[in-house]
């Protein structure tokens, strides 16, 4: 095989979300009143980035072989944090920004210390560490409130030059400076071994221990940043549970759609970042073709339910029946 | 600490304490805990009303732990239930607004919307293969979707059966809440499928290792399906139990009862792996649950509080005796 087919196979799944996306998009705009214009734009990568920060926070714990269910809760704790800290002069609005993801990597470290440290599964643990983050941001924002540096906010929701919006290029940045490097480092590498499979990258003297860690920490930060643009846009703290457990439900439909394997070791969080794109936009299409938004909830869950159903395909390529049972 | 020191203290134990799972006598050591503790805190904390009352509220999560504690055993999990109790809850009350054979069929049509859930849920798990705790999240989503669609947005109208109010707040034996009386029941027909049917050993075979049980001539599968129906039709019995207690169902009337039943069961020493665990714990855990809630609420915690006790207890529970081995 040649290079250029090794490097499709590898990135089909992202290479589908984006083909996805791609036409989800097209039909929306062409069927929105108001057309592709840059307002149109602006507002559909503002609401999808917030998902797209979200979805990277659980590839990097998905690609583990891992989940985390407390990403939704952690974003809505920075928000609620956020919606205190970020305020001010420059100055103390920079050291907000820094404390809310502090915080973030924070609980992303907590989790990743009692997965991998205290050897509980991720899934009970992320639900119980979740509870504490709600709990902890119900103490900080009783009631919705707050306010934020609207001068930030509006320079990171606007557009940079008329056209382009900034939360795009801001999420650009963030895969630039965040997602490559790791997922070109030591750490990013054990990560991937771990999820595809542990006790071979453990006999390999992968550091498989620091790799996990670093995926949920980094996830936790990634949530954090998420957080923080919710509150750009909103400019308001709210501790909403239903909020966060949607977010939490929607990152694992992004994940799905964005090929990465929820078996771990598969996949990257440029696909989920395509995935969240579409998955919003798909959402979003109910209210072009005027359907009551009623319906948005039923719509988005048969959507998830289709998306992970896909992956049943692969059994029509199992020869062997014990393959069925991992 | 060594094996035969352990070994020794405990040879001079009565029998059913030398048998029984540390993780069952820990739970009730913390639920004799919490009772001195809440003792010190208030005279009526020992009192037998007050007690019954607190099992009275215990039997709603422990229907919906039962189901839970089926699919935990088999390596599952079932991130269903808020809207399957949600549900159950709903629909029994729609069913009573269609005349008297609606209001007869009530508590069976709430239950049978479950059962349907749960239907789904297993096929994707067990013909689908699909990971259960992402199939059950967008069966979740989906009954959410439905019920959403259904009530238009708001909480619905209908209220709850005289049948349904009388299962859950009547007494039917002088002195014990029918809602108890339903656990008892429910809990014994569980005890008894898994110690003492074929289905129960095959629950904990497949919970041990799948492969192993499918080479032994085990359909799995249908097996597999099974326990998410019961699972989903427990949970949906729940929401009909609570809806006769509050005499009405409500919207995200079941997201209090997802991470309390689960914790309940884990709690209990059933093994989040699957393939070990014993219904007395799950019963332990319940109680537990129950009984830290209350000291809760006595306290006056506010809710944020009390998620953040939650959720700290369950993580400080799990990391003294729920620990996967180490790899080596």
């Amino acid at each position: 095989m040649k290079d250029w087919r090794y490097w499709l196979a590898e990135q089909r799944g992202t290479l589908l979300a984006f083909g996805i996306f791609i036409v989800m998009f097209v039909i929306y705009t062409s069927n929105h009143p108001a057309g592709f214009t840059a307002n149109v734009v602006q507002t559909a990568s503002n609401k999808g980035v917030l998902l797209a920060f979200v979805a990277m926070a659980q590839t990097l714990v998905v690609i583990t072989a891992g989940i985390d269910l407390s990403v939704g809760m952690i974003f809505t704790l920075t928000n609620c944090l956020a919606s205190w800290l970020v305020i001010g002069t420059g100055v103390e609005t920079a050291f907000g920004v820094v404390a809310v993801l502090g915080t973030g990597l924070l609980c992303g470290a907590i989790n990743g210390a009692i997965v991998i440290y205290g050897r509980l599964q991720p899934i009970v643990a992320t639900i119980a560490t979740g509870a504490v983050y709600f709990g902890i941001a119900l103490l900080l924002r009783p009631f919705p409130g707050g306010s934020v540096n609207e001068d930030l906010a509006d320079a990171l929701t606007g557009r940079v030059f008329g056209v382009v919006p900034a939360s795009l290029v801001v999420l650009l940045a963030v895969v630039l400076v965040v997602w490559v490097p790791f997922s070109r480092s030591v750490l990013g590498r054990a990560a991937y071994a771990a999820g595809s499979s542990e006790m071979a990258a453990y006999m390999s003297g992968v550091p498989i221990r620091r790799g996990k860690f670093a995926a949920y920490a980094l996830a936790g930060l990634l949530a954090a940043i998420g957080g923080l643009f919710l509150t750009f846009f909103t400019y308001t703290g709210d501790a909403a549970y239903a909020s966060g457990n949607a977010y939490t439900l929607f990152s694992i439909a992004a994940v799905v759609l964005g090929g990465v394997s929820l078996f771990g070791g598969k996949g990257s969080a440029i696909g989920a970042i395509f995935g969240a794109l579409a998955f919003r936009t798909i959402g979003d299409l109910l209210f072009v073709f005027d359907f009551d938004p009623l319906w948005q909830p039923l719509f988005q869950g048969v959507i998830l339910l289709v998306a992970v159903s896909l992956g049943a395909f692969a059994l029509f390529r199992v020869r062997n029946r014990l393959e069925w049972f991992l | 600490m060594s094996e035969t020191t352990l070994g020794g203290i405990a040879g001079r134990m009565p029998r059913f304490i030398r048998r029984a799972d540390p993780a069952v006598l820990t739970a009730f050591a913390c639920i004799v805990l919490l009772l001195f503790l809440g003792s010190l805190y208030s005279r009526s904390f020992l009192s037998p009303e007050y007690l019954l009352q607190q099992l009275k509220v215990a039997s709603f999560l422990g229907v919906i732990a039962t189901g839970m504690m089926l699919v935990i055993l088999l390596g599952q999990i079932d991130l269903s239930v808020p809207w399957s109790v949600a549900v159950g809850a709903m629909m029994a009350c729609a069913a009573a607004a269609y005349g008297p054979l609606g209001v007869a069929l009530a508590i069976p049509f709430g239950i049978f919307c479950g059962v349907l859930i749960g239907i789904v849920n297993g096929f994707g798990v067990a013909y689908l293969r699909i990971p259960s705790m992402i199939i059950t999240l967008a069966t979740n989503a989906v009954a959410q979707g439905l019920m959403v669609v259904y009530t238009g947005g708001f909480s619905p109208q209908d209220s709850a059966t005289v049948a349904m109010r009388y299962v859950a707040t009547g007494f039917t034996i002088p002195g014990v809440p029918n809602a108890v009386v339903i656990w008892a029941l429910i809990g014994a027909a569980m005890v008894f499928v898994l110690t003492r049917t074929s289905f129960g050993r095959c629950v904990y075979g497949i919970g041990n290792r799948e492969r192993a049980a499918y080479l032994s001539g085990i359909d799995t599968r249908r097996v597999v399906m099974i326990a998410f129906a019961v699972s989903g039709g427990l949970s949906a019995f729940g929401g009909v139990l609570l809806a006769g207690y509050a005499s009405k169902a409500a919207q995200s009337m079941g997201d209090a009862y997802l991470l309390p039943s689960i914790a309940a069961v884990v709690l209990g020493g059933t093994s989040i792996l699957g393939g070990r665990g014993s219904y007395l714990g799950t019963v332990a855990g319940v109680i537990l649950i129950t009984l830290l809630q209350s000291i809760l609420s006595v306290m006056q915690m506010p809710e944020a509080g009390r998620q953040i006790i939650y959720g700290v207890v369950i993580v400080a529970m799990l990391l003294l005796y729920g620990r996967a081995p180490a790899s080596r």
